[in-house]
């Protein structure tokens, strides 16, 4: 038997060449103008795409693979963003408005000194830690008050949900000192680069494209291993799991602690290329938002996801300045049309296509091709519940 | 249909097509505004505003640029109420449309979130809205009303109507935090004391005080204990309120303010987020004679204002943009200052003879260029701010305002704290 991940590895290895190499070589390497000149502005688009894709990755692991429907997995590509925002806005240093030495918004609201918890921000290093650990110290804590008292299914997402929520109205906050509704702008440099020149955009953009990779890689060798087959068991029936003798809930727990590190890496890249973080990305329809990328994508396979966050995004990108009256309209039937005719998402339509072949040339199909159309099938079937 | 492929190939290929600046005698400008969202309610207005304007330059004539003439272009993303995709779509606009010019952003949060990009890329924004200030970008030009136009001119008007007694109450963001810490200051300086400004005042670790006023979260909706107290605030008589609430929350406070009987003749509330646009969704009836701060009321009488709402409206009724809604429909101040914009820019370009950015500020920023607008003469001022009147209303009945008191050409002054800060310590 055919190693149903062929097909999957081949479409990773040519969107990675793709992504890491011919993108950025088009935009470094090519006179802008030419035929061939991918744009500055594609590129960091590309890397905001790429940091959505990371997000949906984590989202999948949850809800496609553990059956963890999380409404709130933007809180924690939020809080990596803002840790990384922290470090970005110390970088600013003297040339903000006011020309202070602390942030803009701090002197705005009567500071002249830096408060403590702002110190060690001006090291990126700990920024970057704080960006993995703060989202999993706050995954851990309320993964574990969770899964302990074994709330599950439509409860959990409802927590999930309020979790985020709150998030949202404490960082909107001005007490908090984390910028209030504005957040944080208005970056000027990161680890000594100037964030406005393209080639430290190129730099981040590969960086996603790495991320994006290393997350890839992981979640699928995580996933085909015992664990990942302990982690569908959870989904299918927990309680089976239970009576086995699992803890379930230690599984559950390093799911989703595992699952806001990525999306607070994410949130990490994401802050220096769109240039801005604030409450709103903890909003609880950002996380909506991420579950639809996933569902149009395709659930429970690892590159559906991405490509879901991508295609989603980019027609989003696209509608937004083609159709800036209708493209709601259009998104919104889009969701529609996928839900109802595309339940395995974009990842599932060429086996869904196959099956409508077959349905017509019934007659003329030969046995191999069956074969063929059922290991495709196969392939797409452990996802499905 | 050639437009659909190239934006198709754009959305598949991400491959910018490279577009010229000015493909024969069109100049592209961008209108960046939420037209989806929470925004959307208020921004769409803008968008119509600007597309009227940019019709009634193209029937005229366009722009004249040296002995050739430019029809304008207008190129309208939707911000969508998101912030970082404001960002993106300024980037769009300025790196693959290549637009002359921007007239968008509503909130605060989105000039922030835009106001890098067009630094990066040198690009020019024309910003309409009421703003708290205390920014000052080369490549931004705010037409919009500073704290100096608007705040401080209404406390003023209160000052000498005899009262003694300021309450103030916003919502828990930038603007009115920073309003309400100039107006605290203000107030100070006028020989009003501590005691008599109402909300509560926080103070950092030295003592300093870093805000005034009592704030509530976006949406808020209870307002029964912060009416009970400003009730007993304003038991004496002389007391008014100053009201920086934005969006829906104002329904649920003035139909507080209604219920525990608070009138205007005893206490009247001015506010500063309620225009003639929002006043459409708002209990007005209960509203009489309550206060409103503007640099243009629709119950103007200017001959310029009287031929703008007919060429307004005139328009409305015969326009195909599509989106744009023809019914009941309003003018106010965020509107006008968006249409006064497009004059001003107008004419900055043909007195530079070119689109270049540079240049055109260059024309802007000599302080000299004047355009008579709905609401009265507008001069944009060396300081990216604009000179225009001030204008107190009184809420009527019907949604409109009564024009008690007019400011003759105010200055407009972004950065005030400082000054405050010198002339209390001074005193």
């Amino acid at each position: 038997m055919h190693k149903p991940t062929n097909y999957e590895l081949w479409f990773v290895a040519v969107a990675a060449l793709f992504l890491l190499f011919i993108l950025p070589g088009l935009n470094a390497f090519t006179a802008p103008g030419s035929v061939l000149h991918v744009s500055d502005f594609t590129i960091n688009l590309y890397g905001k795409y790429l940091c959505y894709g990371i997000v949906a990755i984590s989202v999948d692991l949850l809800w496609g693979y553990t059956g963890l429907l999380s409404l709130g997995q933007c809180l924690f590509f939020a809080l990596g963003g803002y840790m990384m925002g922290m470090y970005l806005m110390r970088m600013i240093g003297d040339l903000g408005q006011y020309h202070q030495p602390i942030p803009d918004f701090l002197v705005f609201l009567g500071w002249s000194k830096l408060p403590a918890f702002w110190q060690p921000f001006s090291s990126f290093k700990f920024a970057t830690m704080m960006a993995i650990l703060l989202p999993a110290v706050v995954a851990l804590g309320f993964g574990f008050l969770a899964f302990r008292s074994r709330i599950k299914g439509v409860y959990f997402s409802i927590l999930t949900q309020a979790l985020t929520y709150a998030g949202c109205l404490l960082f909107f906050r001005n007490d908090m000192l984390m910028g209030g509704n504005n957040g944080f702008t208005d970056f000027k440099f990161i680890a000594g680069h100037d964030l406005r020149l393209p080639a430290t955009q190129r730099e981040l953009y590969i960086c996603s494209v790495l991320l994006l990779l290393a997350t890839y890689g992981l979640c699928k060798w995580l996933t085909n291993s015992k664990f990942g087959k302990v982690q569908c068991a959870i989904r299918d029936s927990e309680n089976r799991v239970l009576f086995s003798g699992y803890a379930t809930a230690h599984f559950k727990l390093f799911v989703f602690v595992l699952a806001a590190i990525i999306a607070g890496l994410a949130g990490a890249l994401y802050v220096p290329q769109v240039g801005i973080i604030n409450p709103s990305e903890m909003a609880t329809d950002k996380s909506l938002e991420a579950i639809v990328w996933v569902s149009v994508g395709g659930r429970g396979t690892l590159i559906g996801p991405v490509i879901g966050a991508f295609a989603v995004n980019a027609m989003k990108s696209w509608a937004t300045r083609a159709y800036p009256d209708l493209w709601l309209m259009f998104l919104g039937l889009t969701f529609i049309l996928v839900t109802l005719f595309m339940p395995k998402g974009i990842v599932g339509l060429p086996a869904q296509i196959g099956a409508l072949r077959r349905r017509f040339q019934q007659p003329k199909t030969d046995a191999s091709e069956v074969a063929n159309s059922k290991r495709v099938e196969e392939q797409i079937k452990p996802n499905l519940k | 249909m050639n437009k659909y492929l190239h934006s198709l190939m754009g959305l598949t290929a991400g491959l910018s097509l490279t577009s010229s600046v000015l493909a024969d005698d069109t100049v592209k400008v961008g209108v960046l505004h939420s037209l989806s969202g929470t925004m959307a309610i208020s921004e769409t207005s803008l968008r119509d505003v600007l597309l009227y304007a940019f019709d009634e330059i193209n029937t005229a004539g366009g722009i004249k640029v040296g002995d050739k003439s430019y029809k304008i272009e207008p190129v309208v993303v939707d911000g969508a109420s998101n912030w970082p995709l404001f960002a993106e779509k300024a980037k769009q606009l300025l790196e693959e449309d290549k637009v002359a010019v921007t007239f968008g952003c509503w909130t605060s949060v989105s000039r922030k979130s835009v106001l890098p990009v067009y630094e990066k890329d040198n690009g020019l924004l024309f910003y309409p809205v009421q703003y708290e200030g205390e920014e000052l970008s080369k490549n931004i030009f705010y037409t919009a009303e500073a704290v100096n136009q608007q705040a401080t001119p209404a406390v003023d008007y209160l000052l000498a109507q005899g009262k003694k007694k300021f309450y103030l109450i916003g919502t828990d963001y930038v603007y009115p935090q920073t309003t309400d810490l100039i107006l605290y200051k203000y107030l100070l300086l006028h020989g009003i004391t501590i005691e008599n400004i109402g909300g509560g005042l926080r103070k950092d670790a030295d003592g300093k005080v870093i805000s005034a006023g009592k704030y509530v979260p976006f949406g808020h909706t209870d307002f029964q204990q912060i009416v009970a107290e400003i009730k007993q605030f304003a038991a004496s008589g002389d007391a008014c309120v100053i009201n920086t609430i934005n969006g829906d929350s104002n329904v649920p406070f003035f139909k507080e303010i209604v219920a525990a009987g608070l009138t205007p003749s005893d206490c009247p509330v001015v506010s500063f987020s309620l225009a003639e646009d929002e006043l459409r969704s708002m209990p007005t009836k209960d509203m009489v004679g309550e206060l409103g701060c503007w640099t243009y009321f629709m119950s103007l009488t200017t001959p310029e204002n009287t031929a703008f709402m007919k060429s307004w409206f005139d328009w409305l009724g015969t326009q195909t943009h599509p989106g744009v809604i023809k019914e009941k429909r309003a003018v106010d101040s965020p509107m006008v200052l968006s249409y006064d914009g497009v004059y001003l820019w107008k004419q900055a370009v043909e007195k530079a003879g070119s689109f270049d950015v540079d240049k055109v500020r260059a024309a802007l920023e000599t302080g000299t260029d004047s355009f008579a607008g709905p609401g009265g003469k507008i001069t944009m001022q060396a300081n990216h701010h604009a000179t225009k009147n001030v204008y107190i209303g009184e809420t009527k009945a019907n949604g409109q305002f009564k024009i008690v008191q007019t400011f003759d050409q105010v200055y407009g002054e972004p950065f005030m704290l400082k000054g405050l800060d010198a002339k209390l310590g001074a005193k």
